[in-house]
């Protein structure tokens, strides 16, 4: 009898020992940066590299100023097309939440584009607007326009309208409504459409700069590519994953700061 | 049809202040929606000031459609609502709501939840940084001002929809299942508590619920629904005297004469429909 109770007993530390997920998530990135180093190094041709010598290259193109030249003028582009996005997707969105007739002309031009890749219409907008950042703000402004004005607009949809009754039933008027009620409700949704706006707006400004001037983390790749300079090719795409990263999870945190009572109760 | 059990208690309507005018008028109130639910046909119903109205009937049968009108959220096919006299066209000042689903904006705190009708309706912030703690109090929330509404039990957040209603200092209050989605204990204690409040302001109220027991305990009177379309069956007057105790009230004979009675009405009601 006492055998048998032993038996569990003696398993359970092992259980309980289980690694945590960072661990488990660091060393996994440890054990990829290290085969490909090893690997990289094995191989040693110009058109494969190592995690180290990109390192270096890193170091070198921060100390001779290179990459935060191209790194400025990409994250201008950035900014101005999201932000032209933003100052037009929400208003949209909430005109085309609250009007039925807004809402029905605009819907299948909107459906139509989002749909669309809109990687084929770069060489239309160069025709049109020619080399210079106005053709790359217009692009990004394009590429994170969409998810902006669309989850905007489920947002204001999805406000609950039993409180916009609550609302209605304390007299408020229209516009009291919607600073009350339906804007802080259709809050996260915006912020959520922001998020998956900027990984687009990323998309949209390297591609378009592969296309046009000579300036931006675009064209940075596009000529370390052309002259095999393998490791520093390899810079600007770290530092486009890392501004994917960073700026997906302050936008999270936002999210998680702004509606707090959505994630009651849903904590991991 | 089922015999009527109890005939002894069947009191004709208006006892608490007879010969005043009604806080609350419903004539001859029909409403349809679409043109296969007709949810009240012909509805009537008085509610005289100062007392408690206690709506009962089956589920479905036009109840919180009642509310509705009266409040001025939907406009009635025919008849009509008088409120202090005057008829109701749309949601006015003097009546306030409270809802089964507290109805609470989440990304605002206590304070502003209870803050937000007074506000809503351009009341100076003078006045609502007067009158918002006191009625916190009265509900028993202090301390919780800056609290969210997530952050609260269930019937704590009802303490909130009450103060909320009770602070814009409405002549009627409408209850919509208040209690309805509480737990058994809340549920008494919450009606204790609103026994309490009424006895420090006591307006006019008409508070629907599905309880027979909720209603007895509460109300001055007992308005009785018929199954869909809904019609006010029978008004009983409960008989009871106040300040009541609830767990003396559930003891007496009165108590359980009433209970039966209901019970059996409702039955007869609820039985009608599923067949």
């Amino acid at each position: 009898m006492s055998r048998v109770l032993a038996r569990p007993a003696a398993r359970r530390p092992r259980v309980r020992e289980a690694p945590s997920p960072a661990a488990v998530r660091w060393l996994s990135v440890a054990a990829g940066l290290a085969a490909w180093e090893l690997y990289g190094r094995a191989l040693s041709t110009p058109i494969f590299t190592y995690p180290t010598a990109v390192a270096r290259a890193f170091v070198h193109t921060v100390a001779t100023g290179e990459l935060w030249f191209f790194l400025r003028s990409s994250l201008v582009v950035l900014a101005l097309g999201l932000a032209l996005a933003v100052a037009v997707g929400i208003p949209a969105g909430i005109l085309m939440a609250r009007r039925p007739l807004v809402e029905h002309a605009a819907d299948p031009y909107v459906n139509a584009l989002y749909a669309t890749p809109l990687v084929a219409v770069i060489p239309l907008i160069v025709l049109w607007l020619g080399f210079e950042t106005k053709a790359k703000v217009v692009l990004v402004f394009l590429f994170c326009v969409f998810p902006i004005l669309i989850n905007t607009y489920q947002g204001v949809k999805s406000t609950d309208a039993r409180l916009v009754e609550v609302a209605r039933s304390f007299c408020s008027r229209e516009g009291a409504l919607w600073r009350d009620v339906i804007l802080p409700s259709a809050t996260p949704f915006i912020i959520a459409g922001v998020r998956l706006a900027i990984g687009r707006g990323l998309i949209g400004m390297v591609v378009s700069e592969f296309y046009t001037t000579i300036t931006g983390l675009g064209y940075m790749i596009v000529q370390y590519a052309n002259t095999f300079k393998t490791d520093r090719l390899f810079v600007p795409i770290v530092v486009l994953m890392a501004m994917g990263v960073g700026l997906t999870s302050a936008l999270r945190v936002l999210e998680r700061r702004v509606a707090p009572w959505m994630y009651t109760g849903r904590e991991e | 049809m089922t015999e009527d059990p109890l005939p002894a208690v069947r009191v004709p309507p208006p006892p608490p202040a007879v010969g005043a005018r009604p806080a609350v008028a419903v004539e001859g109130v029909t409403k349809r929606f679409g043109d296969v639910v007709t949810a009240l046909d012909g509805c009537s119903l008085a509610v005289y000031p100062h007392e408690i109205l206690c709506v009962i009937g089956p589920s479905g049968c036009g109840k919180t459609t009642l509310l509705r009108i009266i409040d001025g959220l939907i406009r009635p096919d025919a008849g009509r609502v008088l409120v202090d006299g005057t008829e109701v066209s749309g949601p006015r000042p003097e009546v306030a709501m409270v809802f089964q689903h507290f109805g609470l904006l989440p990304w605002k705190t206590v304070y502003d939840n209870v803050a937000y009708g007074l506000r809503v309706q351009g009341r100076p912030e003078r006045e609502v940084a007067a009158v918002v703690p006191r009625f916190i109090e009265l509900v028993g929330l202090s301390g919780f001002e800056r609290t969210y509404p997530y952050q609260l039990s269930g019937g704590m957040q009802q303490r909130v929809g009450l103060a909320r209603a009770l602070a814009v200092n409405p002549t009627v209050l409408l209850m919509d299942e208040p209690f309805g989605s509480l737990d058994a204990q809340t549920r008494e204690l919450m009606q204790e508590e609103l026994l309490r409040l009424w006895r420090q302001q006591p307006k006019t109220m008409v508070f629907v619920t599905h309880s027979i027991d909720e209603a007895i305990i509460l109300g001055d009177r007992v308005a009785l629904m018929s199954r869909r379309p809904g019609r006010v069956l029978e008004v009983l007057a409960v008989d009871i005297p106040r300040p009541r105790d609830p767990e003396q009230v559930r003891r007496s004979a009165r108590y359980l004469e009433l209970r039966q009675h209901i019970w059996h009405r409702l039955k007869a009601e609820v039985g009608g429909m599923s067949r």
